[in-house]
């Protein structure tokens, strides 16, 4: 599995993803935005961070970076995307994922650990689960509050690319387990070919007891087959 | 030279928690407010040599795929001729 992270201008956690595939046991690449192609990679990794300082909309300029012509290739030939909170932001403003990232319903920037509840474990990022597994991770934004219309939800859930939702420790996907408005608990989503997936939980923030918590190693490990 | 006057809101269909704070924060001081919606201002200065229809057309495209996002804003624009 060959590993590329691309850090943008204002990018922050490229060097956490760094680090938590280099635990998993996997070296991977450090990709700058200016760069044109991710040829040879299988995995492009658009981590979380404050890209262009946010300016305009989340992810709204770095979506057109030099780099991200090439993503999209690579995406809608198969190839694996893993958009992580500010990569998510990305992903939903160039097209690759449906939907959009509003402002946070209570309006703060929340920084705290998360339970998520596995809803779709037959992916290739989400394999090493169990179906309904809780999952605790950080969550670290302001504008990760989930949308998007009747009709795309309908799609999202009848097709099974909800991966993840946000749930109170008992596991319950309601109003209290919800942090940021978003539309039915929605955490994570996937593309309808199953490569593509964007979340805003940091799974590469949990990947080592000492820093809270190994939940995150699932997505690692399934990813590496 | 030609400078156009953009705005950008969230969709009527969509919630502003912002635009409700400040609502709420107007209230509290005891304006006659009703609602309060908070969108973007932009002003551009358009490059010379253009017809009105071409810098039309290219503001509409600026809008659509750059400084608005669809699925949750929409977008007006006016262009005035400045001295």
């Amino acid at each position: 599995m060959k590993i590329g992270i691309v850090r943008f201008p204002g990018s922050n956690c490229e060097t956490d993803c760094l680090e938590a595939w280099r635990v998993m046991g996997c070296e991977a690449d450090m990709l700058w935005h200016r760069e044109t192609s991710v040829r040879g990679y299988d995995l492009v990794v658009l981590p979380g961070g404050f890209s262009y300082g946010d300016y305009l909309r989340t992810g709204a300029i770095a979506r057109f970076s030099p780099i991200m012509p090439d993503v999209i290739r690579h995406a809608r030939e198969g190839g694996l995307v893993w958009g992580i909170c500010n990569g998510f932001q990305i992903l939903t403003e160039c097209g690759l994922l449906p939907g959009a990232l509003l402002r946070n319903a209570g309006l703060s920037f929340i920084c705290a650990p998360q339970c998520l509840r596995v809803e779709n474990n037959a992916t290739v990022f989400t394999r090493a689960y169990a179906p309904g597994q809780i999952a605790r991770m950080p969550i670290n934004h302001g504008e990760g509050n989930y949308y998007i219309d009747a009709a795309g939800l309908e799609e999202l859930e009848s097709e099974g690319r909800v991966v993840f939702r946000y749930v109170s420790a008992d596991g319950a996907a309601d109003a209290a387990g919800n942090p940021n408005g978003s539309v039915q608990n929605i955490a994570g989503i996937i593309s309808r070919e199953g490569n593509v997936l964007g979340m805003m939980p940091h799974p590469e923030r949990a990947v080592e007891q000492l820093i809270g918590g190994e939940d995150g190693r699932g997505m690692f490990r399934s990813l590496l087959g | 030279m030609s400078e156009a006057h953009v705005q950008v809101t969230l969709k009527k269909s969509i919630l502003d928690p912002q635009g409700s704070a400040v609502e709420k924060a107007l209230r509290q001081m005891g304006y006659p407010v009703d609602a309060v919606r908070v969108g973007k201002f932009m002003e551009i200065r358009i490059a010379d040599g253009l017809s009105r229809t071409e810098q039309r057309e290219a503001l509409e495209e600026i809008c659509r795929k750059v400084l608005s996002n669809p699925v949750i804003e929409e977008y007006t624009f006016s262009l005035e001729d400045q001295p």
